[in-house]
């Protein structure tokens, strides 16, 4: 008996098992089965959208803003609450239409920039009604 | 100090945030079924296009001006003013929603000039996230808060929207500019009776004697005189002018957590504005059902609303309490922590001359329960007579010609970014 080796119990590392944290204490009684699933569900929402009351969506219609990964098609959320900042992507309604573009703030005028060799940079001048009308801070796309 | 936040043309507002193109030019919604104009721009006000103003008696009159004409779409009139809500809610808990487009904030500080920055920075931050401008009218109390609300609004230039009666001198100079029809909560009938007397204006109304106001307006009457003289003495829910909208919003007891109680609570709202749209004689075409977590809490936040077209024009309480509850279900998310709701009677019609829809039985037999419950319940305490809610399926459309998409609540409607 006094022979006998002391034997080591490693860890198992492979057969990993989770238990959950018995946050809603112990009590006699039979647990309710629905106790495991109790975790919120993921939700999209809360991912990408940070100030719900000033968030909106809308969907890209052509290709100009494709090196920003923006498609056609894409769905994009738009964040009205953020400041409208050099080099950040915007919606904006300029002479009649929406477009999303990266905007280029210098010191006396602003250009929107398309991010395609296809389309052409706009300057912003005093002709052109133009309304930085939100922020675009996530895409969501089909793969 | 009260401050009235009060959307500029909403409607039109709500119409311009998703198609800019119509930025200073005339527009203006119509009510249900394209029948009456309901918002106006200020452009269409310069052209004389009156409210209440008959969609096809004007037809030529829009053509002629070039007025843009929308449907009314209050799915996303109500998702709008839900935001414009929540911002509101982030500067106070005290908050009482009056209309789809009005709320009254308390602001509290030392200092009134902070209460008017508060309110500038109020303004400008609704204007950026939502795209809607509001005037902000400031006061000690909330008839006078109205008032202010006005001057605020009608002298735009001088104000830049806000407009706060700080003092004495600026209280009496305000009620002197206003006339005695303009009062809020001062009806037809007193108007005709204080004209008769020779009170001309609200600053000759609250230097008339208690005595008097007390024996031929009655108490609220006096409690009104009050309030315009500065003293904070009306409830909300006092004044039941002949209004567009009917709101009943409240903060729950404690956090609900289940569909079924708040079930219950949206039941109770719907049901109170059905009395309250019984007692000025009108029903609703549309309700608008929101809910929401505390935003004071750092618990996920959630809050949603939606619009329920009615078939008929109503003011059952069974119909608006059914139709409610319609609406919560298909807004209500499981997990989270509910400190909210509320429920707006919207698209007023007055009962003699609204449009019954062919295709739905208008139920008649309603209106004679209806009186019944009413008689019951004002002798023997209100909510004596209660209901018990039942799913409802709704198949019909209604006349919507210029109908907007639903820019904010229906993923095919969105905007197109190019």
């Amino acid at each position: 008996m006094i022979n006998k080796k002391l034997i080591f119990f490693k860890p198992d590392t492979q057969n990993q098992k989770y238990f959950p944290l018995a946050s809603e204490g112990i009590s006699a009684g039979f647990p309710s089965p629905a106790e495991d699933f109790k975790e919120l569900k993921i939700s999209i929402d809360q991912e990408v959208v940070k100030n719900e009351s000033a968030t909106f969506f809308a969907r890209v219609d052509g290709q100009s803003m494709q090196g920003a990964g923006l498609d056609d098609g894409d769905l994009i959320v738009i964040d009205r609450s953020q400041e409208p900042e050099n080099g950040k992507i915007a919606v904006c309604f300029i002479d009649g239409e929406f477009t999303v573009k990266r905007l280029k703030v210098e010191d006396d005028c602003i250009y929107l920039m398309p991010e395609n060799s296809k389309y052409k940079a706009l300057k912003v001048t005093s002709e052109n009604q133009l309304i930085i009308w939100g922020i675009v801070t996530y895409v969501v796309k089909k793969v | 100090m009260f401050a009235l936040i009060d959307c500029n043309n909403f409607y039109v507002s709500c119409e311009r945030v998703f198609q800019p193109q119509f930025d200073k030019k005339p527009v203006v919604v119509l009510s249900n079924n394209d029948g009456c104009v309901i918002s106006r721009s200020n452009e269409a006000k310069a052209l004389e296009i009156p409210m209440g103003a008959a969609a096809f008696k004007y037809k030529n009159q829009f053509k002629k001006y070039n007025v843009k004409v929308f449907s009314s779409n209050y799915a996303l009139y109500g998702d709008m003013s839900r935001r414009v809500m929540s911002i509101l809610e982030s500067y106070s808990p005290n908050i009482e929603i009056y209309s789809i487009d009005e709320a009254f904030l308390k602001l509290t500080s030392f200092n009134n000039l902070d209460i008017t920055e508060e309110s500038y920075k109020i303004k400008k931050q609704i204007y950026q996230w939502t795209g809607i401008p509001v005037s902000i009218g400031l006061a000690p109390s909330k008839s006078l808060a109205k008032i202010a609300n006005k001057i605020a609004k009608k002298f735009n230039h001088q104000t830049l929207g806000v407009y706060s009666l700080d003092s004495q001198e600026k209280i009496n100079k305000a009620l002197k500019w206003t006339t005695i029809e303009d009062v809020w909560g001062v009806g037809r009938r007193y108007a005709k009776l204080l004209r008769s007397i020779g009170v001309k204006n609200a600053l000759e109304f609250i230097n008339l004697p208690d005595q008097w106001v007390k024996k031929n307006m009655n108490v609220l009457g006096l409690r009104l005189k009050k309030d315009l003289s500065g003293l904070s003495f009306i409830k909300l829910e006092e004044i039941r002018s002949q209004k567009k909208s009917i709101a009943t919003t409240r903060s729950f007891e404690s956090i609900l957590t289940n569909l079924s109680d708040i079930e219950e609570r949206v039941s109770t709202f719907a049901t109170s504005c059905a009395e309250k749209l019984r007692i000025q004689n009108s029903c609703c075409t549309s309700l608008l059902v929101f809910v929401r977590s505390d935003p004071f809490k750092k618990e996920q936040q959630y809050s949603n609303s939606c619009v329920i077209q009615l078939s008929n024009a109503s003011n059952s309480s069974l119909i608006l309490s059914k139709q409610a509850i319609y609406g919560l279900r298909k807004i209500f998310k499981p997990g989270i922590s509910y400190k909210k709701a509320g429920v707006l009677a919207l698209g007023l019609t007055s009962k003699e001359n609204h449009q019954l829809n062919i295709f739905e039985p208008n139920i008649v037999r309603h209106d004679s329960l209806m009186k019944a419950i009413d008689t019951i319940n004002h002798r023997h305490g209100s909510n004596r007579i209660k209901l018990a809610n039942q799913d409802l399926n709704r198949v019909w459309k209604m006349k919507q010609n210029n109908l907007s998409p639903k820019f904010t609540t229906v993923l095919e409607d969105i905007i197109k970014v190019k």
